[in-house]
């Protein structure tokens, strides 16, 4: 896709989420509005490599949802990239349904981890990408944490293994919008300088505007060409990006829109489109 | 038979055998592989040792995600980090996602000693026990320990073993069959059963002895798997002899004792008496002195034998 593809597709994929959300009546939108652009640039970019024909092949790279609540914005994308129909995604978090209010690997074709607990899905990364070295396989583990998942302390457990192990075949994103349920991070649990963080604990660090397509394609090309040590991506992202009312406002943290927030949704972000 | 092992070294001797043959065995230690055994992988196999540091939940989640590559995990270190400080990682990560990792949580029960109440897990076959898609292993001896750390590398699935840092009786030789969910007759008898696991049996095999000079004919079951238990060995051994007594270095509450009792009382309800701890904790004390006191040895359990008798002849 050419950068006004991909950002027709970021469109769809805030349109799809704040339906499903709608439709289903609960959900996580603001965290997966905020995730949407990396999203799209990973899986309609040329940046993660899968086969939607062949869900389950072995050589493909994985993608680890570590903020499990944003489900939304990743059934969204694997639904557009083809790995089931779009129509399923309005049966999210309904009784049978595939698309499990958080992630479940086995219930969703494409998805390659359940999770939902916050904090440990870099070390399910860590641990796919040391199988894969020791394999001699060349796939790479891409894995989206959240901002407010960091104050979980198995993250940076799993930061200094990633260190420890030199996994150059793993790249975190950290979708850093900086608002969690409770509120703003920066008054409840502030997470400081970032970057430093991450680069004290020996990762090569990319900061990057995470609404930025073209900045994030060039990010994820850096990340895959570097060697000898993991990469982050701190992506500053605005958490409900692309839906005014939901931007910034930690109470779209988990909350679904009525009709007619919805129609506000849905002709907002139709506009941001062609602005 | 006779001398008495750790069964962690049955662990490490599987371990070594798993590293010879199978390709996609790894094994992941937090800081204690010594006391683990795990450091005879780290010495003879250091490309497939990795130790994670002080790290339970990290281990468990990266053993996850190795399993998630095809690799084949065992995950070491003290019972009481593993099941307990990790749990929801073995909740969450690997029993939802059923992965092939394969739990060994060491230094297991009072019998730890002077570490005291902090290190004594007591509660792991509890919270192992309730998760879906989970075996639960309670080896009796180091030679079992062995046979069940390669019964659970060719097991699908998530699988927990937990056993004692004690050298303990070997009771068992090479000869002796073992299966996942298969109790094992160590004795004949009619007139109470005797269901145990971990270092209890050799106790329970103990007692059986005491019982036999006063009279008493005791069946004794190794009840080395609590998840799948083996339903028809337990409802048999009810039926057939009219009371169980159960034995287990555990809690009292949530281990083999309660998953004895959920099953009887579904099928084959009959007295009933356990011998585990009390629901309390540990304290220091030399292990011998605190199996002593806390009422696990061979005397404890023929007493409950003989309370079980008098209940069933009160009927």
């Amino acid at each position: 896709m050419n950068i006004n593809e991909l950002k027709r597709m970021s469109q769809t994929v805030r349109s799809d989420i704040v339906t499903m959300v709608h439709r289903a009546g609960s959900g996580h939108p603001g965290g997966s509005l905020s995730a949407a652009d990396i999203m799209a640039a990973l899986y309609f970019g040329g940046v993660i490599n899968v086969d939607p024909s062949n869900p389950d092949w072995e050589d493909r790279d994985r993608f680890i949802l570590s903020k499990g609540h944003a489900a939304p914005v990743v059934y969204s994308v694997l639904a557009r990239k083809g790995f089931f129909p779009v129509e399923e995604l309005w049966t999210l978090r309904r009784l049978g349904s595939g698309l499990q209010g958080h992630p479940h690997r086995q219930s969703t074709p494409g998805l390659d981890c359940s999770s939902g607990s916050l904090g440990q899905g870099l070390s399910i990364a860590n641990g796919l990408a040391v199988g894969f070295r020791r394999q001699g396989r060349t796939c790479r583990v891409y894995c989206l944490l959240g901002d407010g998942e960091l104050q979980e302390g198995q993250v940076w457990e799993a930061v200094m293994t990633a260190a420890q192990q030199k996994l150059d075949n793993v790249c975190a994103i950290v979708d850093y919008n900086r608002v969690q349920l409770d509120g703003a991070l920066s008054e409840i649990k502030d997470l400081g300088d970032l970057c430093a963080k991450w680069h004290d604990f020996g990762w090569n660090v990319i900061e990057v505007d995470g609404h930025d397509i073209e900045a994030l394609l060039r990010a994820f090309e850096m990340a895959g060409a570097f060697r000898g040590r993991p990469t982050v991506l701190v992506a500053n992202t605005v958490k409900g990006k692309g839906v005014s009312f939901m931007e910034n406002d930690c109470s779209w943290h988990g909350n679904a829109p009525s009709a007619e927030q919805l129609e506000e949704a849905l002709a907002e972000i139709r506009r941001g489109g062609n602005a | 038979m006779g001398n008495s092992v750790p069964m962690r070294d049955g662990y490490g001797k599987a371990l070594l055998e798993l590293c010879g043959k199978n390709d996609k065995v790894m094994v992941l230690d937090a800081d204690v592989a010594k006391s683990t055994r795990t450091v005879w992988i780290r010495d003879k196999y250091p490309e497939k040792f990795m130790d994670m540091g002080v790290s339970e939940q990290d281990m468990v989640g990266t053993a996850a995600g190795l399993a998630l590559s095809g690799m084949i995990p065992f995950v070491s270190t003290y019972c009481v980090f593993l099941a307990g400080r990790a749990w929801d990682q073995i909740r969450t990560t690997v029993c939802y996602n059923d992965l092939n990792v394969k739990l060994a949580g060491a230094h297991a029960g009072i019998s730890v000693g002077p570490d005291g109440a902090t290190h004594q897990s007591l509660e792991d076959v509890a919270l192992t026990r309730v998760l879906p898609r989970m075996t639960v292993i309670v080896p009796c001896d180091a030679e079992e320990t062995r046979k069940a750390t390669l019964a659970v590398a060719e097991r699908p699935g998530p699988c927990f073993i937990r056993f004692g840092r004690e050298a303990v009786p070997v009771i068992t030789d090479e000869s002796t069959p073992f299966e996942i969910g298969r109790a094992r007759l160590c004795r004949e008898g009619k007139d109470a059963a005797i269901l145990a696991n971990g270092a209890m049996v050799h106790e329970a095999m103990e007692a059986a002895e005491l019982l036999a000079g006063e009279g008493v004919s005791v069946r004794v079951l190794d009840v080395h798997t609590v998840k799948p238990l083996d339903e028809d060995a337990v409802i048999a051994a009810a039926r057939e002899t009219g009371c169980v007594v159960t034995a287990e270095e555990h809690q009292i509450n949530g281990g083999l004792g309660g998953a004895v009792a959920e099953v009887l009382a579904r099928h084959c309800p009959a007295p009933m008496e356990m011998v585990a701890v009390n629901d309390s904790f540990g304290e220091s004390g030399q292990p011998q002195e605190l199996m002593d006191k806390y009422g696990l040895n061979r005397h404890a359990i023929a007493e409950k034998v003989k309370a079980v008798l008098l209940r069933r002849q009160g009927e």
